[in-house]
């Protein structure tokens, strides 16, 4: 199985590699880098193409290891013992299976997102150490141990909220998402919209790389902000000389509201605009 | 094979361990990667380094150790592929580069005609056949001044290059002094940092679950209590070359202050002595006696200091040594009763750490302060608060 980039997502060589290199070996796969890079949509993506069922696992603040693995719904079972219920006399009937437990006995290959890792406490990655590892766990309620038959791919996505431990990163393969060059961009506009007039997405472009060099920003638009706005400007049918150089500078661009989503950033840049018109 | 890289990283300061070394040996068995240096960067990366922090310093390390790969336009020759295959890379010390005989460029052309002739079978290492890995001028993967590249995938190790030579991940290294752009993520670990410390409360749906797995039976659990209880002193040193450090830190702690149950700020000039002020306009009219000070803020207060601690050690040492004012105590006794009256203490510099050893005064308040000085960067920030919460 090798991972090649799909028809809606560019993946770069070092990407494909960092993917292919965790298929292989079978190790998680840890991705981070800025928002809307596209962190989450790699699993979606792999997993399509590779064709295997994707299982997510969102995490909170609030989710614990072991939701991943099973949970005892102990509060339904005390109810039924209360009305009786048959059901009650086998515990395995209150196990709900959880995101890791429900890849392992798939018995074919599948892809597993475990998305936004640092959101959870400081010790989720360690509790789920083994498991990654040995791909199995014990349920103590039933007594079973849980293995997986084929190991299925992890990926993981961060958003450096929380610094991860060291044991853990030791298990996985790393790679941090640049934002992509303007090449890059170029494809992966491309991808998106595939008859995007090319003056258009040029004007597009440059606008958006100045919008990001403009220092003070809070939040710089990503990938998925430029997308938008490009639907926006491709709905609305805005002629490409809207967007002309000579007074990109003085003009706020049409829609821009798609791409500044802060108050202040948008404040910043009227008071750019608004300087450099009286400079002229 | 590649130990030398392995050891070469760990020399330059990365933190990689043995198991992720291994990791990379088993992807390179396993051909995860084709044989281009390009890949084979991309692969050591994603197996070694765990942190977006460190990719500059893996770049700059992988440079220093490849830099003898390079590609040598307008040269073709026919040369069996399997003798190219990478097998080993070779690291030369200085001392043996020096010793390499640096042959000319025509004399460079003729040997390779000569050897070529000569050669028959494929070769790797040694110093005078083609092949891999070994410092003989011809062949690729090893080193050799002024070598020449034959097959590999040459065009593509161009691009690696670009990427490690650029160092395009420098603003990402955590090393690098605070400033507006990693602001964000220092208020973060300074959120963290405010956040811990337990009491104990009652977990209504701990007890709930816990009563339910006992059948009915009331199971009471409690659980520690999440809430700021960190007051923290700020101490900052103010005048001259210190005033744009002292803003960013002001605005640092400022705005984490909601996370804090107490900050409360005070100004000195160069070291503390008998006096410091809140507002520095008024810093002559409106002063307040250290001794006051201590006696107000207890010791669970936690103290930071901001300050270049660049002097004259005299200012430190010596009574009426304070460049303002006649002071009847050494700056050092003040220091020192202060770290008494608060054990958790620390002082953040931000001078270079590599300069700290050259200046005396440093020397001097770091060794007051039990060595508790750190830089004033994300590194060094994420350190004094993990030493304030011992």
């Amino acid at each position: 199985m090798r991972f090649e980039g799909t028809d809606t997502y560019v993946a770069t060589p070092d990407l494909m590699l960092a993917v292919n290199a965790a298929i292989t070996l079978q190790r998680p796969l840890l991705i981070k880098g800025e928002p809307g890079t596209g962190k989450t949509m790699l699993a979606e993506e792999v997993a399509g193409a590779l064709g295997v069922p994707l299982l997510q696992w969102h995490i909170k603040s609030t989710t614990k290891a072991q939701q991943g693995l099973y949970e005892y719904d102990a509060v339904s079972r005390l109810r039924d013992s209360q009305l009786g219920d048959e059901k009650v006399k086998d515990i395995a009937n209150y196990i709900v299976k959880g995101v890791l437990w429900q890849a392992f006995e798939q018995g074919k290959p599948s892809v597993i997102l475990i998305d936004e890792v640092d959101k959870a406490d400081i010790e989720f990655p360690n509790d789920l150490l083994r498991e990654l590892d040995r791909m199995e766990f014990h349920v103590y309620e039933t007594r079973q141990t849980i293995r997986a038959a084929v190991r299925p791919i992890v990926i993981i996505t961060s958003n450096n909220e929380k610094e991860l431990p060291d044991a853990f990163l030791r298990r996985c393969f790393f790679h941090y998402i640049k934002f992509p060059d303007k090449e890059t961009m170029g494809r992966i506009v491309d991808v998106h919209f595939p008859k995007l007039k090319q003056n258009l997405l040029r004007e597009a472009m440059e606008v958006f790389f100045e919008l990001r060099e403009i220092p003070g920003m809070k939040k710089k638009p990503s990938t998925s902000e430029l997308l938008d706005w490009l639907k926006l400007l491709v709905a609305e049918d805005i002629p490409p000389e809207a967007l002309r150089s000579k007074d990109r500078k003085t003009v706020v661009p049409p829609l821009a509201g798609a791409l500044l989503k802060n108050e202040q950033d948008v404040h910043l840049f009227e008071r750019l605009v608004f300087m450099a018109r009286q400079n002229r | 094979m590649l130990i030398d890289f392995f050891l070469h990283l760990k020399a330059k300061k990365l933190p990689v361990s043995t198991r992720e070394f291994l990791t990379l040996l088993e992807a390179l068995k396993e051909h995860v990667a084709s044989n281009s240096i390009d890949d084979f960067y991309f692969l050591a990366r994603t197996c070694l380094v765990k942190d977006e922090t460190h990719y500059d310093k893996f770049d700059q390390a992988f440079g220093e150790y490849f830099k003898g790969v390079q590609h040598v336009p307008g040269l073709e020759a026919d040369i069996p592929e399997e003798w190219l295959k990478m097998l080993m890379k070779k690291h030369l010390t200085p001392e043996e580069k020096a010793k390499l005989e640096k042959l000319g460029w025509d004399k460079l052309m003729e040997e390779f005609k000569k050897r070529l002739e000569e050669q028959k079978e494929r070769h790797a290492g040694g110093s005078k056949w083609i092949g891999t890995g070994g410092s003989s001028p011809f062949g690729h993967g090893g080193y050799h001044p002024e070598g020449i590249r034959i097959g590999g995938e040459s065009a593509g190790n161009r691009t690696a290059i670009k990427v490690w030579e650029n160092r395009e991940y420098r603003n990402l290294d955590d090393t690098v002094e605070l400033g507006t752009r990693n602001i964000k993520i220092a208020l973060r670990r300074l959120r963290r940092f405010a956040r811990e410390g337990a009491a104990d409360e009652l977990d209504l749906d701990g007890t709930i679950t816990g009563t339910a797995r006992n059948a009915g039976w009331l199971d009471i659990k409690m659980r520690p209590e999440r809430h700021n209880k960190v007051k923290v002193l700020l101490f900052l040193d103010i005048g001259g070359s210190m005033d744009d450090h002292i803003k960013v830190c002001e605005e640092l702690f400022s705005a984490a202050k909601s996370e804090f149950k107490h900050l409360e700020y005070f100004y000195f000039h160069n070291c503390i002595y008998d006096y410091v002020w809140k507002d520095n306009r008024r810093r002559h009219g409106e002063r307040f006696p250290l001794w006051d000070v201590m006696h107000k803020y207890g010791e669970d207060y936690k103290v930071v200091v901001v300050g270049d601690a660049t002097m004259s050690p005299y200012e430190i040492l010596q009574p009426g040594g304070s460049v303002e004012y006649s002071n009847e105590e050494a700056g050092a006794v003040w220091l020192q009763r202060m770290l008494d009256t608060w054990p958790r203490a620390v002082w953040l510099n931000p001078e270079p750490e590599r300069l700290w050893d050259y200046r005396h005064s440093i020397e001097l308040i770091r060794s007051i302060f039990n060595s508790r000085m750190f830089p004033l960067t994300l590194a060094g920030l994420e350190r004094a608060m993990r030493e304030l919460n011992k």
